[in-house]
């Protein structure tokens, strides 16, 4: 079996992310910070590792500025939904995953304005569109780190400087980039980044958070939820700090001691290590890809400027087609048709077929990209 | 050791005690994390007991770190 839907969700997953979900449930078990006995208080200690490993990660100074949730889709309707109001203007790009572009394209009916600035086919941003964009009202410039289809990514830097210049937040959803891109919050310029763990952190489905740059006034964030947070319980009204005011209900202990661990082996294999492998098989693909007649490439065929992720077409064979072929005959685990991602196929131009996407993962390897080019190479011919 | 040499750290939530016992325990303080005393808050979360002679040091580690806490008691 070939694995290649890691743009999804990573799987495998190192052993020690297993092994540490598993000694949480047989050991440990207890709700973190709840309550002052000792099973609670090494429960709250895992979180406290989730929340200094993610910190670590991002070079976030104050590990009480990771608040933790479900997924990206969740920190970025928190940052969205939490930040913006009627009169407020908002810049994102067409490159989006509804994760976005949703709760954007909601708040618009709400009155909140809305602009979405224009990629390039291949999937990139010419960070003066964004310039361009700029209002009065400006409140949020939200964007994509790296795109889930094509894996261009964002010259996230350039816009940091842009957005800081003119003192406008600046949301990243990194779902696509935190663990396998260098990433910085504070030399990135980056005020809210939302990371999900199931991805190229390693931790399982349903973990995920938002982290608050000190830019971030909270009391201007307005929290999803609100309920009990083991704190302030004399109070009936939410409180008002890092990260409580954000975690309510008891949280995915046992995800983020799968989680902690994840990001730990991250930091052990080193970010720069995971890219440079995850580089490898992407060149090798589209060497290989690019030489195959009536297969179309998508996005900008370079690795040095995408993530692991690639898309394409076979001529006059739909992607869900491609996919059961590759699935059932091949034994090749991929995800085809839009992605969650409207606006982005849009942008690439395949909407509304979609593509076939691969996303390589750390675990994958080079003998299985031949493989997989292998089968390209017979779909093509039998056609 | 008696109660009466002890202190307790008390802190907004228990993320924030739980970060202190390690802050504390890395400076080589010796700590221990119990549930919030009732007489010194209603709160329902977990406070950092330590020994009254290393008031100071534990003060200035929480500082170093950037540590918010609420406030430091006598047991």
């Amino acid at each position: 079996m070939i694995y290649f839907d890691n743009a999804a969700t990573t799987w495998p997953k190192p052993s020690t992310v297993v092994s540490a979900m598993t000694e949480f449930m047989n050991e440990i078990g207890a709700n973190p910070g709840r309550s002052g006995h000792h099973l609670s208080v090494k429960a709250g200690r895992i979180v406290l590792n989730a929340r200094e490993n993610i910190a670590t990660l991002l070079n976030v100074k104050d590990p009480m500025r990771v608040v933790f949730g479900m997924n990206a889709t969740e920190a970025l309707n928190l940052g969205i939904r939490g930040l913006l109001k009627r009169g407020d203007h908002v810049i994102t790009g067409s490159m989006e995953h509804n994760s976005v572009m949703r709760p954007l394209r909601e708040i618009e009916r709400e009155g909140v304005e809305v602009t979405v600035v224009p990629f390039s086919k291949e999937g990139f941003l010419a960070p003066e569109n964004i310039d361009e964009a700029i209002k009065k009202n400006t409140k949020l410039i939200v964007l994509n780190q790296a795109s889930n289809i094509v894996g261009s990514i964002l010259p996230t830097r350039e816009v940091g400087k842009i957005a800081r210049e003119n003192e406008i937040l600046y949301m990243i959803d990194s779902a696509q980039t935190a663990g396998c891109i260098p990433m910085d919050m504070e030399a990135d310029c980056i005020d809210l980044l939302a990371f999900t763990g199931h991805k190229s952190l390693f931790g399982p489905q349903g973990t995920g958070g938002l982290v608050i740059g000190e830019k971030v006034d909270i009391k201007k964030l307005r929290p999803l939820k609100s309920g009990g947070t083991g704190s302030k319980s004399e109070f009936e009204l939410q409180p008002d700090f890092l990260p409580d005011k954000y975690e309510s209900g008891t949280m995915n202990t046992v995800g983020l001691a799968g989680l902690a661990a994840g990001v730990r082996f991250v930091l052990d294999e080193t970010v720069e290590k995971i890219r440079k492998k995850e580089m490898e098989l992407t060149r090798k693909f589209l060497e290989g890809a690019s030489e195959i007649s009536n297969l179309t490439l998508y996005g900008g065929c370079d690795e040095k400027t995408q993530t692991s992720t690639v898309s394409f077409n076979i001529k006059d064979i739909s992607p869900s087609k491609v996919g059961l072929i590759l699935d059932e005959e091949y034994d090749i685990s991929c995800r085809v048709g839009l992605h969650c991602a409207p606006s982005a196929h849009k942008t690439i131009g395949t909407f509304p077929d979609g593509t076939v996407r691969f996303g390589f993962g750390y675990f994958n390897t080079l003998t299985e990209i031949d493989h997989a080019l292998q089968a390209l190479r017979e779909m093509v011919k039998a056609r | 050791m008696s109660v009466n040499n002890m202190y307790v750290a008390l802190f907004y939530s228990t993320s924030h005690a739980i970060r202190a016992e390690k802050i504390a325990k890395t400076a080589g303080l010796e700590v221990k994390l119990i549930p919030t005393p009732r007489h010194l808050s209603s709160d329902c979360g977990t406070a950092l007991r330590f020994n009254a002679r290393d008031k100071d040091a534990i003060i200035s580690a929480f500082e170093r770190a950037n540590l918010d806490y609420d406030r430091i008691a006598p047991l």
